[in-house]
């Protein structure tokens, strides 16, 4: 058993505020545990809530290397594990003439000639590693099957050159828009977080945190009114990324408060659809602004 | 040991409300326990969440089950507050609700709940009642003195017209968080009298997912609601994914043997059978009348948000007669509250009484529209096939069955009561398929299975 990372569950809120991620108690537990526990922890939420965030602020706060492998539909082995450099080993066998062919077979097939791809990368790393697979509901089905064998004991066979074990277990962060259900087998072999929408007063410190030049009245508003959107039962739900976009943008449009028109002119940011923008101006009362009445 | 029983007991209590949690999930969570220790209850919330549960609309169900068998306290709670006059409270409240301040809600829902919840006496018929408590409180009529609260201390970088509207939101989500808290206090309570199994199966509510469509009540209609979204992105990809795979592989022979006489009879390039994109046509027929409009609405609108996987969609509705509705149902995704409204009144469905009968419907269904289904459609019957003693006009049904390529039928009745009383359910299921459909997960099934690709 390797060493843990944190010692505690308030070392691991801290660290990772230092790294400039802010957490609840819950997921700072959850961490802690996966760490404790030594399981992957697969992060599930909303698009801009933090998932991609966690791992890049956890390889910071533990300083270890972060290894991403990105999925997408039709990610394969080659693109997952390690792939042969068939073109390196085709120069080789054509420089080489003369030899006889074992020799060839030996040389070609050796770590020279190897392409690892993040899983493998991630097991032979001997330093602290972070491996993230984000998005893996993007991925198909056979490729959970490849995750579960690695994720499982840490370990991939390469038949030419034998089983390569992880000297030192990676912290496994997987994330999930929950466009596919993943399937049962995988999350059982992991823990389960799923990330939300923060509380109010987290999300203002977040917002200060990101922008700290906005004025502490105003972000404090710009809460009130994201909270009060996302009570809306809207389309697509402002997150916090979008949250931050829009005090960037009060910022650089000089608002000091929140009134109908910087709301309406700037709204664009939070809300993407024209539906969600229409039910947002009436439930807010903006329109009274074209119709005095 | 008497945690680990806890913990077995917690587990077989979420399980009963349909959440699988095997063997090896206590182990991680005994594991989780034993890591972390009991100091910290939020801590303990955690682990056990992260270490049981599976996906998200899990957690109201969780947190419930949690709060009986890892319960704050044990008897009057520590952090109730003082008080033992109402008006005393609910001017306490008023502060609570317009400071948004959690704890002291959870202290005064507490505070009300054993002051103004209790009934009977000791010995005989006695416990708490959460019905009561806000009966006694009465939280929603404090609404305007908590907006006028709010309004007074309200940060100064928000214009007042905006304010106002946020301030009246945010009001009524904090009082409808009051009563949450009070009805788990009262069930924490009476889990005390009566013993924390029982509670736990009858006062937690389902999780949406296993919420029957015919009994679900206007807060769980408005969750069911929220789910289509999603729901409908999952789908949509679920569906795609399996028309792209099914549309690989096969040779076609006839046309490789006639390319393989340019290479002198041997088929070098094979050539693979070319698919045509199979997007079905989808018509649905739904009864729109009493206890199963709710489930035939939710459904007409999740097919909506799945439209762009057929080439086309038309729905019907009836009651008494079939009318047309496919173009209230598209453009009713931007009200989808009033789309039962605006179909009883816009659409004609009846020619007398509200009761339905599926044999003129049925009938007028297959009269006045005979070319909607063709070969390539399938449709989906969406009731319960309860007649009202009238003809069940089988004929008709078989009319529609010949003609279509798929006919189903959802029926959103326990399957236990078909052909009972006057259902023609077992009658009309001799001549199509008929599945049992009575919450999210099945028809979430169904949807997967049934829908063409």
């Amino acid at each position: 058993m390797q060493e843990p990372l944190f010692t505690s569950v308030d070392e691991v809120a801290d660290r990772l505020a230092d790294a400039g991620y802010l957490t609840s108690t819950p997921v700072a537990t959850t961490v802690f545990l996966a760490d404790r526990l030594g399981k992957p922890l697969l992060v599930e939420g909303p698009a801009g809530v933090g998932k991609t965030e966690l791992a890049r602020a956890l390889a910071q706060a533990t300083g270890s290397e972060l290894i991403r492998l990105q999925c997408y539909e039709g990610i394969d082995e080659a693109r997952a594990l390690y792939e042969w450099n068939h073109a390196k080993q085709l120069l080789r066998i054509t420089s080489g003439r003369d030899e006889a062919w074992e020799d060839t077979r030996d040389q070609v097939f050796s770590e020279e000639f190897l392409l690892p791809r993040p899983l493998l990368t991630a097991i032979r790393n001997p330093d602290p590693t972070v491996l993230l697979i984000d998005e893996a509901d993007k991925s198909d089905v056979e490729m959970e099957g490849l995750l579960l064998e690695v994720l499982g004991d840490f370990q991939i066979t390469v038949p030419e050159l034998g089983t390569i074990t992880a000297t030192r277990r990676p912290f496994v962060l997987l994330t999930s828009n929950a466009t596919r259900e993943l399937s049962e087998a995988l999350k059982r072999r992991c823990l389960f977080l799923h990330l939300g929408f923060p509380t109010p007063e987290l999300e203002r410190d977040i917002v200060t945190l990101k922008v700290p030049e906005l004025d502490a009245a105003l972000a404090d508003s710009l809460v009130r009114v994201v909270a009060a959107l996302r009570a809306m039962d809207l389309r697509k739900a402002p997150s916090i990324a979008e949250s931050v976009d829009w005090a960037r943008t009060l910022l650089a449009l000089g608002a000091d408060t929140l009134d109908e028109q910087t709301v309406q002119a700037s709204l664009g940011v939070i809300l993407k659809y024209q539906a969600d923008h229409r039910k947002a101006t009436a439930e807010l009362r903006l329109d009274r602004l074209l119709d005095p009445a | 040991m008497a945690l680990a029983a806890r913990l077995v007991d917690f587990v077989g209590a979420l399980r009963e409300h349909g959440i699988p949690v095997g063997p090896g999930e206590t182990a991680d969570a005994a594991a989780a326990i034993d890591v972390l220790g009991l100091a910290d209850r939020d801590q303990l919330r955690a682990a056990l969440a992260a270490t049981v549960l599976r996906r998200a609309g899990q957690r109201v169900t969780f947190d419930a089950v949690f709060d009986l068998y890892f319960p704050v306290a044990v008897g009057t709670a520590d952090s109730t507050a003082e008080i033992d006059n109402l008006d005393d409270l609910r001017t306490e409240l008023v502060a609570a609700l317009a400071a948004g301040d959690g704890d002291a809600l959870r202290a005064l829902a507490a505070a009300g709940v054993g002051e103004f919840g209790q009934y009977g006496r000791a010995g005989g018929m006695s416990g708490w009642s959460a019905y009561q408590t806000l009966q006694n409180v009465r939280p929603d009529a404090l609404l305007d003195r908590v907006l006028a609260a709010i309004r007074t201390d309200q940060a100064d970088g928000l214009d007042p017209a905006i304010g106002s509207a946020i301030a009246e939101q945010e009001a009524r989500a904090r009082i409808g968080q009051f009563r949450e808290y009070v009805q788990a206090e009262a069930r924490r309570r009476v889990a005390e009298l009566r013993g924390r199994e029982r509670i736990s199966r009858y006062a937690v509510a389902p999780q949406t997912e296993l919420v029957g469509f015919t009994s679900a009540t206007r807060d769980q209609i408005a969750d069911l609601r929220r789910t289509i979204q999603p729901l409908s992105r999952k789908l949509a990809t679920r569906l795609a994914s399996r028309r792209r795979r099914s549309r690989r592989g096969q040779i076609d022979l006839r046309r490789t043997l006639r390319r393989s006489l340019a290479t002198g009879g041997i088929p070098m390039r094979p050539v693979l059978r070319n698919r045509r994109p199979g997007r079905p046509e989808l018509v649905l027929l739904c009864d729109m009348s009493g206890s199963v409009a709710g489930f035939a609405q939710f459904t007409l609108l999740l097919v909506q948000a799945l439209a762009d996987q057929f080439s086309k969609v038309r729905s019907f509705a009836f009651v008494g007669l079939t009318d047309e509705i496919t173009s209230l149902v598209s453009t009713g995704a931007a009200d989808p509250e009033g789309l039962a409204r605006r179909i009883m009144t816009e659409a004609r469905l009846t020619r007398w009484g509200t009761n339905s009968d599926y044999g003129d419907s049925l009938n007028s269904f297959v009269e006045e529209w005979p070319d909607v289904i063709g070969p390539r459609t399938s449709v989906l019957i969406l009731g319960d096939g309860r007649t009202n003693g009238g003809d069940p006009n089988l004929a008709a049904l078989r009319r529609i069955a010949d003609r279509a390529r798929h006919v189903h039928w959802l029926n959103p009745e326990a399957r236990n009561y078909w052909g009972t009383g006057d259902s023609a359910a077992r009658q009309y299921g001799e001549i199509v398929p008929m599945h049992e459909c009575r919450n999210l997960r099945q028809l979430t099934q169904l949807v997967t299975e049934l829908l063409p690709s």
